[in-house]
């Protein structure tokens, strides 16, 4: 098992190996289908972008958040989304914004594994559905950004504190353990 | 017949006791795979799963974030009043439990935020001469819904053509519908019933055993099939990808074979209530 604080560094991201179980701590941010459309629209337009994507751990999340009295956000509710809804869209991002670390569900496709071994980044697979445990770990929020797309789609910011447990899925040297799995499939005995 | 409680009341508990508590059969079937899966990365994931379902019903929160797109199913008498009322119990309890707001206009994409809109929440209807109501809800998460598959078979394909279209749906799925998953197979029918079979079936607990012994023979077949491919839990590998297969059968034209699956992702949540005069009797399933 290892541990590592966000935001990662190249030499973190490849130093780690396919199968390793990984707890984050530091920052991380979510962000699914609609965030990745107009993060790489304003980008393209040289419009204004939030602190925070750069060299970023990248959180496939769209969690259950309600406000408290202060005002403050709190996470209720916080599992991976199927990354393969972004798989045409991550290779860009992965390049524009260094991306180190990429967490979600189900794996991505051969395009994001070459975008993450030219960078340096790896898939780190978290248990789907297991949305209470790792919103414990997510502890803080420390902000949001483009609420206007919804709950559900916009960039939140946490500060993570034992944040797990996660599986090296998609290492930053091209290998991937869903293509194995798939590889040795048996299919109708 | 009047009912003891109203049916918004109702319906704002069956979205709590199906988001938070994870249905029994589930959760043994959890246990048993626990028990014999042998690798480590499947160990964690299972672990990860049940310990996470105890910490939701414990804090009465949701168990996963994606609360999905509320379905229902109502059996029994009833008058056409009870769609307004369903609404009403799920706008109140996306607030109170909360769920995620998820219902979108499907171009613009803009959020409702209370899970209502046009067409939503789903509800189907079966209207029969019992002296009950009873009122189903499944809570479809994306993951798995968005694995639907359909095919409209030649009939000469046969039961060979019917298994390798359903083990292809699952494998090729992978581990997008968290597996280990509830399969829901549907065979025969119109496209369209055949594609609510499938879904149907997943509202029946998997310990039920199904009526039709050549069906429950084809269910057997396949659940071996689906658990020596070597998925796994959330497809990284392991001895576990589906508790169960589940499927309904509908007579079909004489030139047609649909087939369709529908899964159920580990947190399959389904809650139904039975109303009767003199009160409301909750479970976690139902054969319909
Ligand atoms: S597939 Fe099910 S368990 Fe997985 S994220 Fe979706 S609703 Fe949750």
């Amino acid at each position: 098992m290892r541990s590592f604080t966000a935001p990662l560094t190249e030499a973190d991201a490849r130093s780690l190996k396919l199968g390793d179980t990984v707890y984050l701590f530091g920052s991380i941010i979510t962000g699914r289908d609609e965030m990745h459309i107009r993060a790489l629209e304003y980008a393209e337009e040289g419009k204004p972008l939030p602190q925070g994507l750069e060299g970023a751990t990248l959180f496939h999340c769209g969690p259950i958040m309600a406000r408290n009295d202060a005002g403050e956000w709190k996470v209720l509710a916080a599992g991976p989304t199927t990354s393969a809804r972004m798989n045409s869209l991550e290779p860009e991002m992965i390049r524009r914004f260094r991306l180190r670390a990429i967490i979600g569900k189900g794996g991505m496709s051969d395009g994001v594994a070459e975008a993450m071994k030219e960078v340096g980044c790896v898939y780190l697979a978290a248990t789907g559905g297991a949305a209470i445990s790792y919103a414990e770990g997510l502890r803080r929020c420390s902000g949001a950004e483009w609420l206007d797309l919804g709950m559900a789609e916009a960039m939140w910011r946490f500060e993570a504190d034992r944040f797990g447990p996660l599986i090296v899925a998609m290492d930053a040297e091209g290998n991937s353990l869903y293509r194995k799995v798939s590889e040795s499939l048996v299919r109708n005995r | 017949m009047r009912l003891p409680e109203p049916v918004e009341d109702v319906v704002v508990n069956l979205l709590r006791l199906a988001n938070t508590k994870l249905p029994t059969d589930i959760g043994w079937a959890l246990e048993a795979a626990a028990g014999w899966e042998t690798g480590e990365i499947a160990g964690i994931q299972l672990g990860a799963i049940m310990e996470n379902a105890k910490k939701a019903e414990h804090l009465g929160l949701p168990m996963c974030q994606d609360t999905g797109i509320p379905v229902f199913y109502v059996r029994g008498r009833f008058d056409s009043s009870i769609a307004k009322d369903i609404a009403k119990g799920v706008e109140r309890a996306t607030e109170s439990i909360p769920l995620r707001p998820n219902a979108v206009d499907p171009l613009t994409r803009v959020n409702s935020g209370n899970n209502l809109g046009p067409g939503m929440p789903i509800i189907h209807y079966m209207p029969t001469d019992d002296e009950f109501t009873e009122i189903s809800v499944l809570p479809k998460g994306a993951g798995s819904e968005n694995m639907t598959r359909l095919a409209m078979l030649n009939p000469s394909d046969g039961i060979e053509g019917v298994k390798r279209f359903v083990v292809g749906a699952v494998l090729d799925a992978g581990g997008r519908p968290c597996p280990p998953t509830i399969v829901g197979v549907g065979i025969g029918g119109t496209s369209d019933r055949c594609v609510e079979m499938a879904k149907e079936a997943l509202l029946a607990p998997i310990d039920s055993e199904n009526p039709d012994p050549d069906l429950a023979r084809l269910e057997e077949e396949l659940f071996m099939d689906l658990n020596s491919s070597g998925l796994g839990p959330m497809g990284l590998g392991g001895s576990t990808t589906s508790f169960a297969v589940k499927i309904r059968k509908a007579y079909c034209h004489t030139a047609s074979l649909p087939v369709a699956v529908n899964i159920g992702c580990w947190a399959t949540r389904r809650a139904t209530a039975r109303i009767t005069e003199s009160g409301v009797e909750y479970a976690q399933g139902a054969v319909l």
